[in-house]
């Protein structure tokens, strides 16, 4: 009950930001709300599963360029482009997963990080279509939604929170129930897992595809609310984003994703503002938070506050 | 008819036959113990039963059906259980939601939590159930791990050592608690403890070098003087 009232409050505080915020923070929240939803998708295979992924760019931007690549060449409608962008990712991770996880530790990691190369590297390939490097303007046609302008302020705002409190809700549903409680078991103990009769395997492969799949409905989302469909997305450092996000947030905690992905946001955002150097600020400050706070902020309010925080 | 029948089974490990064509049966609802000295190839036969390793050669039956393709889960799954020598917990989390995590595969909704604190109350663990498993004292880690194979409601239990690290009343609420148990589940136990083996088990297997020495009943193993020369390093040496 505490825990439902943890998380709708956010909610709820999120959508009345919504009417009080000045327009430049309004517009950055919309923006972190979906990298957020993307950190929620990360932290499911590697906060609550245990398995550290180097390649979720490759979802992430096989849900923006199912979405992009639908509207832009099959004239698909904003609706239908989301559902081929989710579609996309769910195929891809898959598999992936059906290939990847037939390695564990840094093996997995390795050959994730491979897979997202091999995709960002299609991408460039098929420069005719994707545009490659430079990548492309999403036609209005695509960012028109159930009559809505997603290119206004308002209801690009109301859009991300919509994708947020989806995932949002989808992840806290998921690690309460028996299927999210045997991948925290695997994450500390696979084998003993195994030895209690679950096959272990069929349920990393799940969760694998249940974070592409969310990964790719933040991606698509993203290219549709921001109006740019580009390479950059399916590149390295999108898939250390989002592992950034979520050690700062906390791993393994429902909310950390959104408070790791909104502090680096307001960091690099504050910090561009004092000085050219401000990656080194933002460095410290990564540095600091490990030190002091090995298990992220939200692991952090686990560890002294609240032992049951989901 | 036998529970569980092991035929010509085998092992290789680059060129060291750890266990080598072993035969092995146990009837339904007896205790066995199963002994010998380090490096017998205990553990090797009893991961080969269970599914962690997968044998060089030879056959492994449960129940009238050939097991020896299947995965470990899918064996577990037909109604062994299995409790590690390594005390292998999930140490991050509650005591109960360790047992329930173990139970969840027999019952689910209502039932649950009962078995669940059925399972604590008979290791006695009951008062601890929401306490972290990983700050538990080493015995009651023990004891946990047991209760996860209890809840189960396994028709093989194979308990591998698992007195190790027991205090002396600790070990004596694990005698009880198996005395209770026999004739409910059949019971496989790899022990070092003579005193536990002498006073639990209704038959006696002694492994050595990757070979079944003898079998008997307690009285008789004691009595064995190839058991005894496995033992002490062979009456050979001693003479000489």
């Amino acid at each position: 009950m505490k825990v439902l009232a943890l998380h709708l409050g956010l909610l709820a505080l999120l959508l009345a930001a919504h009417f009080l915020l000045p327009a430049y923070h309004h517009g950055n929240l919309a923006r972190v709300m979906v990298l957020a939803s993307y950190a929620l998708a990360y932290n499911l295979l590697f906060g609550y599963t245990g398995l550290l992924s180097l390649g979720h760019a490759l979802f992430f931007a096989a849900g923006m360029y199912g979405m992009g690549l639908g509207v832009q060449h099959l004239g698909l409608g904003a609706g239908a482009g989301l559902l081929l962008g989710i579609a996309s990712g769910a195929v891809v991770s898959g598999l992936v997963a059906a290939l990847a996880l037939r390695t564990s530790g840094v093996a997995f990691m390795i050959v994730t990080l491979m897979f997202a190369q091999a995709g960002f590297l299609t991408i460039l390939h098929f420069g005719e279509w994707t545009r490659g490097d430079e990548g492309f303007v999403l036609v209005q046609a695509g960012r028109t939604l159930l009559g809505l302008d997603l290119s206004a302020p308002g209801p690009r705002y109301l859009a991300a929170l919509a994708l947020f409190s989806v995932c949002l809700l989808l992840s806290l549903a998921l690690v309460r129930a028996p299927f999210g409680r045997v991948l925290v078991a695997i994450r500390e103990n696979e084998e003993r897992v195994r030895m209690l009769g679950y096959d272990t395997q069929a349920h990393r492969f799940a969760a694998m595809v249940a974070s592409g799949t969310m990964a790719a409905a933040a991606g698509a989302v993203y290219g549709m609310l921001f109006g740019y469909v580009g390479a950059t997305f399916a590149s390295v450092q999108y898939s250390i984003l989002p592992l950034l996000w979520v050690l700062l947030g906390g791993a393994g905690t429902v909310l950390g994703p959104f408070i790791g992905t909104l502090f680096m946001f307001y960091l690099i955002d504050l910090s561009s503002g004092l000085t050219t150097a401000y990656m080194l600020i933002a460095g410290v400050a990564l540095v600091a938070l490990t030190l002091f706070a090995p298990q992220g902020i939200m692991g952090e309010v686990r560890r002294r506050l609240w032992r049951g925080l989901p | 008819m036998s529970l569980l029948s092991v035929r010509g089974l085998t092992r290789d490990f680059d060129g060291l036959r750890a266990v080598d064509g072993v035969d092995f049966d146990l009837t339904p609802g007896e205790v066995r113990a199963l002994i010998g000295p380090n490096g017998a190839g205990k553990t090797t036969l009893v991961g080969m039963i269970a599914g962690r390793i997968v044998p060089s050669s030879g056959r492994v039956t449960f129940d009238g059906r050939d097991i020896t393709r299947l995965p470990a889960h899918r064996r577990m799954r037909l109604g062994m259980a299995y409790t590690f020598q390594i005390t292998s917990i999930f140490a991050g989390l509650s005591v109960s939601e360790n047992v329930t995590l173990a139970a969840r595969r027999r019952v689910r909704g209502a039932g649950l939590a009962g078995a669940v604190t059925q399972a604590l109350t008979r290791v006695g663990l009951e008062g601890r159930a929401d306490q972290v498993a990983g700050d538990l004292a080493y015995g009651h880690q023990r004891l946990l791990e047991i209760a996860m194979g209890l809840v189960q409601r396994p028709r093989l239990l194979i308990l591998d050592e698992p007195t190790q690290g027991l205090s002396d009343g600790e070990i004596a609420g694990f005698q009880d608690l198996v005395r209770d148990l026999a004739g409910e589940v059949t019971i496989l136990l790899i022990e070092h403890n003579m005193a536990v083996v002498m006073a639990l088990a209704h038959r006696v297997t002694v492994m050595a070098a990757g070979h079944i020495l003898a079998e008997g009943t307690p009285a008789e193993i004691h009595a064995n003087r190839a058991v005894q020369a496995a033992y002490l390093g062979g009456t050979d040496a001693a003479d000489r």
